[in-house]
Formats: structure tokens, sequence, C-alpha cells
């Protein structure tokens, strides 16, 4: 689209755009074009040689036991990202919207947590889950009798990054789902009552479906979150440990690549990644936007 | 409220309470372990009544993580990222929205499409080109022949690598950082709202297109400016994949990567009151930033997103 009343220049347009497209070629498309060459060769760790190998690298890929151990690990840590912010996002945005008194201060203080880092969140919940210090981690020994020790246990380790990574997102989806409930007409809600339905029938009747649009939208954010964002939390907490129980997607990337020096295979995972996001934002574009009309 | 009902309403407070003591703990806990001295600290559970030691540890910290270059880091980083990215895309959705040339399209799909790219997927590649920036142009000269050129102005035989590395580099931890998709769509949507009269009134009155967008434009998007910089200040601020990639020279990196160092690990003394003091004073930037301009912060993270 562009005005019905625009400037004629013949080198304007181009000089103001430029910078945008000169770093997107340098650091987009450039590597991105990069990545997908590099992930059709085989070179050797030095990069003194690499040769032609078709689809080697990506049938090694999905034959080796350690990615598609890692491909699950990626599902099961976003489905719970996912699920315990989205939930209690939703349950205190809720709540703060029927609170009557202090709407700032409540608002306020849910919403700090969303400046902190990743990996900081990660600092901090290493230090609450600490086998040997941590005081949530006392808390789960003692009243729950559960063995809890992440430095040793994959499925602890697991609850432990999924906690530091949907803590901060909780303040995330709050922002949203409150500016969803403020959009949703009061009137609404006082006809279902005057109909004599209880607040939580009106909940699960009203609110929730005109939430829905929503709730699509923070679900897709926050699965490209935990996939892509959550690196920090990874890197400081667990580094993809004990015995590779944590090692997401994205972390292999890096393991693979910058570590373990695997170019070829490196590559192709990123390729991988690619076309997973190109494929979420698709989804985005095509499906949630037309089919769940947005109102207010 | 549409119906009296006390006891959800009290319900209502007693689980807000509860959900903003569950959010705020982390940072709490830190901030009390911050203040212990290390026997403390290391007791088990650890004693809830805030010690007497902050400053101490906070200093030990300070000096131990070298906190003070690394925060000014973080700084540089955060405001170059806010700056360049702001600037970068206003004058993109500029250009876009206000001018009819060739490759208008092109250019708003191109750089709409690096939305598609965060740095996670293109870990490896984009390193190699921070590593040497001229590196996609070498090709281009070796195939031009630039070498033979050369020699035969020179003389003899030269051959030319370009290399310029933005490694351990303030461009480097900003620059790739700087192109932004939905800032330019953001403002391209903003500058779509202007009402078209505007711009006919300052055609007629002569103004320049720069003068038009210094004067008219500039001036209407303060509140959309305002609210990006608060989102992009956080966002730069807590970058940590792209700068643990690019620096190696403690000198060089940030505040949050630093903080790795920190970590007592199996064999250390257990010193978490230090981590935790450094932890406290590294994430108060950003956290001051979003309650001081909550207004904005808000604004901002709904209307970039969606």
């Amino acid at each position: 689209m562009i005005k019905r009343s625009f400037f004629k220049s013949s080198y304007l347009p181009y000089l103001l755009i430029l910078p945008q497209v000169l770093i997107t070629l340098t650091f987009f498309y450039w590597p991105a074009l990069q990545g997908l060459i590099q992930s059709f060769h085989l070179s050797d760790p030095f990069g003194l040689q690499s040769r032609f190998v078709w689809f080697y690298n990506y049938i090694e890929l999905f034959t080796d036991p350690l990615y598609l151990k890692s491909i699950f690990i990626t599902i099961v840590f976003s489905i719970s990202v996912a699920s315990v912010s989205l939930g209690l996002g939703l349950f205190l945005a809720t709540m703060a919207n029927r609170a009557l008194k202090a709407k700032p201060l409540v608002r306020t203080m849910l919403i700090w947590p969303y400046a902190v880092a990743p990996a900081i969140s990660g600092i901090m919940w290493l230090f609450l889950l600490h086998p040997s210090y941590g005081v949530v981690a006392l808390g789960i020994k003692r009243w729950l009798g559960i063995n809890w020790n992440p430095v040793l246990n994959g499925a602890d380790a697991m609850a432990m990054i999924t906690m530091a990574a949907a803590w901060k997102q909780i303040s995330y989806n709050f922002v949203f789902f409150v500016a969803g409930l403020q959009a949703i007409p009061k009137s609404l809600i006082e006809a279902a009552a005057i109909d004599g339905a209880s607040p939580l029938r009106r909940f699960w009747t009203i609110t929730f479906p005109l939430l829905s649009p929503t709730f699509f939208f923070l679900s897709v954010m926050n699965i490209i979150y935990s996939f892509f964002e959550t690196f920090g939390v990874i890197h400081t907490v667990t580094q993809g440990g004990p015995g590779g129980s944590t090692n997401i997607l994205v972390y292999k990337v890096y393991q693979d690549g910058f570590v373990g020096l695997n170019l070829g295979s490196s590559s192709a995972q990123s390729v991988v990644l690619m076309s997973l996001i190109i494929f979420i934002t698709f989804l985005q574009f095509r499906f949630v936007e037309k089919k769940v009309q947005y109102t207010g | 409220m549409v119906e009296k009902t006390p006891l959800l309403d009290f319900f209502t407070y007693a689980f807000l309470i509860f959900g903003i003591l569950i959010v705020g703990f982390p940072i709490i806990y830190s901030l009390i372990a911050a203040t212990l001295p290390l026997e403390d600290v290391s007791r088990v559970p650890m004693p809830l009544i805030p010690g007497d030691q902050f400053m101490v540890n906070i200093r030990e910290a300070w000096t131990r993580g070298d906190l003070g270059t690394q925060i000014f880091n973080s700084f540089v980083m955060a405001s170059g990222i806010t700056v360049g990215k702001i600037a970068i895309s206003m004058i993109g959705a500029f250009s876009i929205v206000y001018f009819d040339y060739r490759f208008r399209a092109a250019a708003f799909a191109s750089v709409f499409c690096t939305l598609m790219l965060p740095v996670e997927v293109r870990i490896m590649p984009t390193y190699e080109v921070a590593a040497n920036i001229l590196g996609p142009l070498q090709p281009v000269w070796d195939f031009l022949h630039m070498d033979g050129l050369l020699s035969w102005f020179a003389g003899h035989d030269v051959e030319v690598l370009l290399n310029w590395s933005l490694l351990d580099s303030y461009t480097g931890l900003i620059l790739p950082l700087v192109a932004s998709a939905t800032c330019t769509f953001l403002f391209r949507q903003f500058f779509l709202t202007v009402p078209d009269e505007l711009c006919e009134a300052a055609k007629m009155d002569g103004a320049s297109p720069m003068t038009f967008f210094r004067k008219v434009l500039f001036p209407l998007s303060k509140t959309n400016i305002a609210a990006l910089v608060v989102i992009e200040f956080v966002y730069g601020y807590n970058q940590y994949l792209w700068p643990l990639l690019i620096t190696t020279n403690p000198k060089m990196t940030t505040a949050v990567i630093g903080l790795q160092n920190l970590i007592p690990q199996a064999d250390d003394l257990p010193e978490w009151n230090i981590a935790l003091g450094a932890a406290v004073l590294v994430m108060l930037p950003p956290i001051l930033v979003v309650l001081f301009m909550q207004r904005w912060f808000v604004k901002g993270l709904i209307e970039k997103e969606k």
C-alpha cells in the first residue's frame, strides 16, 4: 500500500531503505544461503576441504537417535513451557480483571519479571532448585517425597529449565490477556449475569471464546519463545545435560557447530529449524489471522 | 462488578496476592540471598531475614566479575540497538510508504521475511560473516580479477584478501541486530494512518520530503518511538546468544553473559550470595526501565507483536 499523496525522487527512497536492505542482505540472507549450501556439503573440522554430498547430512541427522531425542525433548519442553505460562498468565489476568481495588499496583507487580533476561531467570531458579542449597528443592524433597536432583536426573533437569523458562513468560502472557479481557464488552457479561449464569460459566461461555484470538496468538509466540529464545536458560543452567536430557534443538545446533565444529550437520540442523519457523510464521498469517475474528 | 460475590472476591484477592508472591519470589529470594554472609547462604534452608552484607557482596561481585566494564558494554549494546533499530526502520518505512519506486514491494518483502530468520537458526554462517564482514565481497573481487588489475598497476604481483572482523567490537555486537521487521512494520502501519492532507499541505508549502519527515512525521511518531525505546532497550540488554558467539574477550562481553562465570560450580565454595548479588545488580536496569515506563512498555509490547 502507498499513500494517495506521495513524493517523487529518483534517489532518495533508495537511499532511505539502503541501510535496512544492506543489513538484511549481509546478516540475514547471505548467512541463510551459506547455511543452506553448507548443509549439502561435508567438510573436515578445519574447513580445509569440503565436497558436495547431496542429502547425506540430512539422512545422517534423521537417523541419529540423539537428534530424534532432541526433537522429542524440544516438543515436551515447549508444550510444558507454553501450558504453564499460558495457564498461569490467563488465571492471573482474569483475577486482576476482577479486582476492584489496586488494579495498577497488581499489574505492576505482575509485569516486572518480563524485564529479567532468560539467563538470569535461569540463575535464580538454579539456586532455588539446587539439590543441596535450594529452598524449593528442599520443599519438593520434604513434602512431595521426591528424590530431587536435577544435576543427575534428566526429568528433574527438564522440570527445572521449564520453570526457569516459563516463569518470565507468565508476565508476557499476562500483559496480552489483560489487554484482551479489556476489549470484551461489559454488556455481554452483564446480560449473561442477568440470565443467571455463574461467574465460572460466564468465563467459559463468553470470556474464553472471545479471548481465543489472543490465546492462539500467544500459543504461537510461546512456542517460538521456547524453541529459540530459551537458549540462555539452557546455557546457564544445564548446558544440555545431564546426558543430553535438556539438549533442545537450538542448543544442539550451537553445540554441534560451535563446540563440536561439525559444520555440515550443524547447517542441516539450522535449515530444519529455518523450515520450522517459516512453517510457523506461515501458519500464523494464513490460519490464525483469518479464521479467528479480532473484536475491538 | 456485575453482582455481589463476597466469597469469590475474597478468593480473587487471595489468589492475586499469592500470584504476586509466586511471580516475585525468585527475585525477592535472590535479593535476600545477596545480603547474607557465606555461612548463612549455604545453610539449608536459608534464613529469610535479610543480613547486612549486601554492600560487601556487591563489591566483591563487582571486582570479581568486572561488572563495571560489562554493564557499560551492555548499556552500549542496548542503546546502540535501540537507536539503530528505530532510526533504520523509521526511514525504511518512510521510504516504503511515501515514495513510489520500482523495487518498493520487493524491499518491503525482503525486510519482512527476516522475521523468519532469527539468529538462532543461522548461528554458524552469521558468525562467519561477522568474523569477516567483507567475506561476501571476496568472490566478486576474484571474479572481476581485481588482483590482476592491481598487479598491473603496481607492477608486481598483488593478492588482496578482504578482511574486516567484527569480533570483539561494539559494531559487531550492535550492527547485526539492528535490522527489524517488526519495527519497520509498526512504523509502516502508523504512517498509513497519517492523513494524506498533511503530506499534500506540506508539498503545497514546498517542503522537501526530508523536511516533511522531520517536521511532521517525526513529531507525530513520538509515542510510538517512546514505546519502542522501552521494548528494544530491554531486548538489547537481555541478548544472550549473539554476544556469546561474537565476544571472547571478557572486556568486551556483556553483563548477562559475564554472570555465568560467577555461578559456583560443584568444586567451588558455594558463594551464591555473590552470584545472586551480581544477578540482582545486572537485572536492575531493564526492570527499572519497565517499572518507570510501564505505560509505554505495555503499549509497545502489544503494538509491536500484533
